[in-house]
This record gives structure tokens, sequence and C-alpha cells, in this order.
């Protein structure tokens, strides 16, 4: 008979790692259980934007909080602090740009619109077409390639197990205990918290959930290293661009452009025809970039529920189960979103209020 | 409708060939290569600059490949380079005249092979460049890579490269080979049954005797140093598995290395379209898995040349017009394909023994990590050394795709093309694991650095389709 853990959490991303360290720190034996290698999935691909200027208002509180741990670990996940500016070209983009910022703003996130000749002064490579804009101090960027890294880090400080490579087939609970089947052996553990992101959808319905997940693709290209030409985190109205220059000179370009492919297929992949309006607003907000060679563009999955805000709470129907994902703007909040959830399954009340999976439960299923 | 039949990549003999034979059963055919004229790496055409009385051997045969593919009623696009594929299969390319898609529902992949780096400390030194890369400058260009060249590294093109520098009138340091003389002798079995590619190796061979050039066997360079560019070259002994060994170490007056170690084949499109691969050493490292016909796994992607595994160039046209029978077979073409296919594809496997066992020669044995020392530059984009590679490895990395994350090794220009194999021999060192298990690298759009005006072209910012903003 296998050891019995305290905790098994499926999902070795930023939110599943942030609540083993959590539980383990609460003094629990707990194990995180991979498919692939730590941070290998959206923790790992995404443009590491930290800017609460796209962050949605109701999760303003958990992304500021976010802000603060991601500063916290510093040059460990690659934080720079550079201020964010989003751009307007046209007048529509002008009104939504207003009417968003405003509402940010109240929701507590230090935003401020300013006028095009400031753009041009904090940033003067960018183009001359602004027709307004809007500043945030707070906003800047990591290096999301470096999560598994720095996870691997705190979860091996905190005595987490971990078990890589290892893809979890099966979930049997007729036993008082979930046995999770793995190619390497069964894992038997009292409780168990999905953190599997655009995979949660398959491993709720190990446990009888029909959870109405889905997945975006999203697209992020980077070029070669090049002359600086701009400092801050530069973003659209829209939110359909991100864009920065990191110290070494390469610039990640993102803003949620849509590849193809699920992760049921296994693998995304960049559809030109969504990548070429990406850069065109790239190469349209900073014209330098002309001369940049892109070296690669790729696809992460995030997944979201219909409502677009994060299942993080206890699974419905499921003892001892426990749900967590589809979190807009994840990678900003995982890391607080991940100890609110490490707090809840050691029985304290998280600081701030968690999002109930039962809200869907007309869709879920007793097994 | 399509805009063809079938679209060949690369334009080398495999390439050249399937298009031919594809245009000759009546397929609407388009080529795409990066170079101005067909020809390949093996049958370059050379520079315009150039003009030879008495072309070679090779520069012949390029010519009637050439001549051949012109008439043929192929489209050609020269000068284009294909940056990403849409499955079923779109091409995207940018050329002289800007972007270019077009599409067809059968794609061959003629992309040939890239060269093996096996880093030493000072091969980031100017002087020193591939042996690859060296038959391009003396073939294309006429140009020797050095006056007093050391050639380096392991299998068939050392001698190449070393008979035609001092063809051109270069002199040939040292020929330093890994592989033990004997590896030579069990290739030998191979080559009888090809006594004309015996007797051109023989023909290298007796260049270099000639020219009293010191050849040395089960050796490898242990550095190279100079100022501002080659200027002497360590070497040393190794073992059978090419471990660096006790011995003496001498010192060479170079001013140039030509260094590398047998050829990859170029998977990054079949990658890309999703098609499985395996890794086999005879065939240079992972190739797609294949049918009789050369089709992947993926319908209608089919594979010829070097890129489906190093058997070389005699063996190329032969895999181009099993390819090309193959895409009009799935087309329903009426002829009787069947048992032609047969023949050639018998003929093929009899050639392609004698390429992979010159491509085995080449094939370094795992120990021949152990030749990269700590401080050598291993990703030359990014500047890091084994060293940083290895304690990101002792870290837990454990696929090229963890070193990328923790270290960028491969996220530069070269896309790991140049390191991503010694990447990769260092993980396999310091784990045990063999290749299969730690994988091969991930191929992403662009398959080769594209400047973003090229991919952006002229395009008005009202036009562009921005969807619905994010939810608030």
């Amino acid at each position: 008979m296998s050891a019995l853990y305290d905790l098994a959490v499926i999902g070795g991303g930023i939110m599943g790692s942030a609540a083993a360290c959590r539980a383990a720190a609460g003094g629990m034996r707990t194990i995180v259980i991979e498919q692939q290698t730590l941070g290998s999935g959206a923790s790992g691909v995404n443009a590491g934007t930290l800017s609460l200027q796209i962050k949605r208002v109701k999760l303003m509180p958990y992304a500021i909080k976010g802000h603060e741990l991601w500063e916290q670990a510093g040059e460990h996940v690659g934080f720079h602090k550079t201020g964010g500016i989003t751009l307007a070209f046209n007048q529509r983009e002008a009104e939504l740009l207003h009417e968003r910022m405003a509402l940010k703003s109240e929701a507590g996130a230090p935003v401020e619109l300013i006028t095009p000749a400031r753009v041009a002064k904090l940033e003067p490579n960018l183009s001359r077409k602004v027709v307004a804009a809007s500043w945030c101090g707070e906003d800047g960027y990591a290096n999301a390639s470096l999560s598994g890294a720095y996870y691997r880090t705190l979860l091996e400080a905190a005595g987490v197990d971990i078990r890589e490579r290892t893809p979890v087939t099966a979930i049997d609970r007729s036993g008082g205990a979930f046995e999770l089947a793995t190619p390497a052996g069964p894992i038997r553990a009292t409780r168990l918290l999905l953190a599997c992101g655009a995979w949660l959808k398959g491993a709720g319905a190990m446990i009888g959930l029909d959870l109405p997940v889905r997945a975006r693709v999203n697209t992020v290209s980077v070029t070669e290293r090049g002359p600086a030409l701009v400092g801050t985190v530069i973003g659209h109205a829209t939110g359909l661009l991100t864009l920065k220059q990191k110290p070494n000179g390469s610039v990640l370009i993102g803003g949620g452009w849509q590849g193809t492919g699920s992760p049921e297929q296994g693998r995304g992949s960049v559809d030109p025809a969504t990548l070429l309006p990406n850069l065109r607003l790239a190469l349209f907000a900073v014209p330098g970039l002309d001369r940049f060679r892109v070296v690669r563009s790729w696809t992460g999955f995030e997944a979201n529920v219909p409502d677009f805000y994060p299942l993080a709470g206890a699974a419905p129907g499921v003892d001892n189960a426990f749900l967590l994902g589809c979190v807009r703007g994840g990678y900003t909040i995982g890391p607080y979103i991940g100890a609110l959830m490490g707090d809840l399954i050691l029985g304290r009340e998280p600081e701030l209020p968690l999002f109930d999976p039962g809200r869907f439960a007309s869709t879920a299923s007793e097994a | 409708m399509s805009d063809y039949d079938l679209i060949v990549l690369g334009a080398g003999p495999a390439g050249a060939t399937a298009a031919i034979k594809a245009r000759s059963l009546g397929l609407r055919v388009a080529v795409f290569d990066e170079a101005s004229a067909a020809g390949g790496q093996v049958y370059r055409a050379p520079s315009p600059a150039r003009t030879t009385t008495q072309p070679e051997a090779d520069q012949r045969k390029g010519d009637a490949l050439r001549a051949k593919l012109a008439t043929s009623g192929a489209v050609l696009y020269a000068n284009h380079r294909v940056w990403s594929l849409t499955s079923g299969f779109s091409v995207i390319a940018i050329g002289p005249d800007g972007p270019l898609t077009l599409e067809a529902p059968n794609l061959i992949v003629a992309a040939g092979a890239v060269e093996r780096h096996i880093p030493v400390t000072g091969w980031t030194l100017p002087g020193v460049i591939g042996l690859a890369g060296a038959t391009i400058l003396l073939k294309a260009h006429g140009v020797l890579p050095g006056r007093r060249v050391v050639v380096a590294g392991s299998g068939p093109l050392l001698l190449l490269v070393a008979s035609k520098i001092i063809a051109a009138g270069g002199e040939v340091a040292a020929v330093v080979d890994a592989a033990p003389r004997a590896g030579w002798l069990a290739g030998a079995g191979a080559m009888l049954a090809r006594p004309d590619l015996m007797a051109k190796g023989a023909g290298w061979l007796l260049t270099l005797l000639k020219a009293r050039v010191p050849i040395h066997s089960g050796a490898a360079i242990r550095r190279v140093d100079g100022t501002d560019g080659v200027e002497t070259v360590t070497i040393g002994p190794v073992d059978r598995n090419w471990r660096p060994v006790d011995g003496t170490e001498p010192t060479i007056a170079a001013d140039a290395v030509c260094l590398g170690f047998g050829l990859l084949p170029s998977t990054e499109v079949t990658r890309l379209l999703g098609a499985e691969h395996r890794y086999e050493p005879e065939l240079g490292g992972w190739v797609p898995a294949v049918d009789a016909a050369l089709q992947t796994s993926v319908p209608g992607l089919f594979v010829a040349g070097d890129g489906a595994g190093v058997r070389g160039a005699d063996t190329a046209p032969l895999s181009g017009e099993l390819a090309a029978l193959g895409v009009a077979r799935r087309l329903g073409h009426a002829g009787d394909l069947a048992s032609q296919a047969a023949t050639i594809a018998a003929d093929w496997r009899r050639s392609g023994r004698f390429g992979a066992a010159m491509s085995g020669l080449a094939m370094p044995p795992p120990g021949a990590a152990a030749m990269i020392d700590a401080g050598a530059t291993v990703c030359r984009c990014e500047g890091l050394s084994r060293a940083t590679l290895d304690s990101a490895i002792a870290a837990g990395a454990r696929t090229l795709a963890d070193l990328k994350a923790t270290t960028r090794c491969g996220m530069g220009p070269c896309g790991g093309r140049v390191c991503g194999e010694a990447a990769a021999m260092l993980i396999a060192a310091a784990t045990g694991w063999d290749r299969q298990t730690i994988g091969q690298p991930s191929a992403r759009p662009p398959l080769r650095p594209v400047p973003l005006a090229a991919i952006a072209a002229a395009f008005d910012y009202d036009e562009l389709p921005i969807p619905a903003p994010a939810p608030l």
C-alpha cells in the first residue's frame, strides 16, 4: 500500500504549486503531480505581462496582491516594474479606454489618463498616431519561462513531493481516500486539488464533474535582440496587444490572438491568419520594430468558464476535492489565488473570497 | 481549388527530382528554395561572378538537374523563405516580391540536413566554420576558409573538404578525425557495394596523401586559441567513445578551422505539421516515421532526401521519385505506378545503405559529450557555456524546452539549430537517458528569422481584424 498524502495536487503550474506550498506550510503532507514538467503549460509560456490596466475590475484586488508577490520574487522570476502605457489610435478606441480605465481606477488600480504629448515624452519611439492613452506606474512584467524553476525551488523548500512526466489516468474514490492511477503506480491522498489549467475539464470528468471549461489558444511572439526601443509595457485599448522589450533587447509580443488546436489534441499551433494582425498591431504601435526579426511564435492554452471568472473552491458534490483554474489574468493572480486556495484546503478563512465552482452546479453531476 | 497538386520544399537533388517526376506524371507542381538557383547544398550553383572553364563533376550534375527542372514545367520559387505552414497545406513564404502563400493538398519536404556541431573551447573565434559551410564557400564562391586550415570532426566531409582546399590551392595543416581508424574499416563493407563512391573517397584520400597532410584518427580538437582569430589548434587523443584520454597534445599553427560532426536531418517542417518522429542514430538522429511511399503520419505530407534520414546525395533522387510516385498514387493517378515504385524502393534501399554507413561514421557515440569543456560556449546566440547548461540540468532541466526556459539556450536567431544537438547530448550525459526519452525540440514558426516588416507588409490600420475586446 502506497503512502497516504494529506493533499494531492494535479497540475504543477503556478496555481497548483502555490496552493501546495501553502498547504505544506500548514503541515499537510503534499504531492504535486504534473503530466509534463513544472510550469510547462500556460504558467511558463504566457507573455509575462503584469498590467493592472488589462485586469478585470472584479479581480483587481487579487491582481494587486499578485503584483506584490511577483515583486517579492524579484530577480528569481525576472520581475521588472516599468510602468505601462495603454494606447488608443482612433476615437472608438479612445472612448473604450476612457470608460474602462475609469472603472479600473475605481477598483483600486492606480491608472491615469495621459496626453499623447506625455506618451511621446515617456516613449519617443512609439507611433505618433496615438489619440489617447493611459498610464499605470505599477505595471511591468516578469519572465514566465522561469515559473517552473522558481516553483521547483519553493516546493522543494516546503517539502512537497514532486512527480513530473506523470499523467493521472483515472481517479478512484471508492476507498474513502482518492487513489490516482499513474503509469508510475497509484498515488493516494485524502484531499485532492485539480489545478491543471486547460486540462481541468478532463481531470474533472475523472471525479464525475462536467465542468464548462474551454481553452483559449493564445499566441506570443519574440524577436531577436535589437536596439532599445521601449522601456515600458505597451498595451492597446482593446487589450489585443501587449509588448515589452526585455533588458537583453528582445521584444515580446502578445495580446491574446487565437491559434488553433486544443488541449485534448495535445498541441496548439500558431495560425498565420491571426499572427499577422498581431504583428501588424505591434508594428503600428512601435514603427521601429520593422527591422527586428521575429525568431519564434508559440501558443499556450488559457482555460476559462462562460463568465470568465475563476473556478476556485470546493468541487461541487465531491467531498475533499477542490478546483482551481480559469483565472483570467492567471499569471498575475496565480501566486495569490493559489495561496488562498491552500488556506481554504487547510480549513482557514481565505483573506479574500474565492470563486465557488458550485455556481455551475447545474452542469455538474454527481458520479 | 488548390494552386497546385504538389508543393515541394527544397530544390536539391531530392526535391528537384521529385518535382520533375511529378510533372512527368501530369501533376501541377511548385518548388520552393531559399537559394537563387536549384541544386541544394551538394549541387549548389556557382555564384554568377565565378566563371569556370572546367566545371567539376558536381557542378555538371547540378547544371543538368537545373536544366531538367527548368524545362519540366514545375514552377520554381527561388529566393523564397518559407517561414510557416498550416495543415492541408498552406505554404507561407516571403520572396523578393513580398509575402506569398500557396496551397496544395500534397507536400514533399526535401529540406536536406544541417550540420551537427560539438562545441570546443575557442570555436567562437573568427576563422572557425562548419565543414558543410566550408563546402559552400568552396563550391559557390571558390573561396578558401583560410591559408592554413585544420579540418576536424568526423565523417566523409572531412576528406571532401580537405581535398577541395588542396585542389583550390590552400594548405591543410591536419585532418583530425574523432572516429578510430577501425571505424572506417567497418564502414568499408557498405562501401564495397558502391565501387563508384569508394573510388571517389579514395581519390580524396590520395589528394591528401600526395600533399602529405597529417591525418589524426581517434583524435579531436582540445581547444582553438588566438586573439582576433584562429592562431593555434591544440588536438589530443580520444577513446572509442570519443572521450578525451591522456596522450600527446600537439599544438598546430593554423588560421582557420573547419569543424563538423556529420549531418542532422532537417525536420522543422514535419515537426511543425505534427508528424511522428523517431530517433534513428544510423540516419543522423530524429527522422519522420514514414510508410513505403515516404508518406509521414500526416496524410499528404511526404519527405525525401536527407531530411528523411541522412543517406547522401546519390540516394536522394531515388527518394524524390518515390515520394512523387506516392503523391501521384494518392491523387488517384491512372498509370501502373505500384510496380514502378517497388523497383525504385528497392534501388533506394540498396543505395541508402552506403549513405547511412557514411552517416554512421560521423555519428558521435554517447561519450562524445566529454569533448565539450566546461568553459566551452554551447549556445552561441546567448553566450551560454557548458557549465551554465550543466547547472540548469542539475537543477532539474530534463528537456530542451526546460533548458530554454531556464537559460534561454536556443532562444536566439539560430532557433536551436546550432546548439540543440549539443544541449541534448549534455542532458543525455547527465541523466543517462536515451535521446528518445529526452525528446526533440518543438518546432515553431517562423522556421527561420524573418523581419517583422517583411511579414507585416503594407497594411491599413482601420482594416486590421481586431476582435471584440476582452470582458471588462
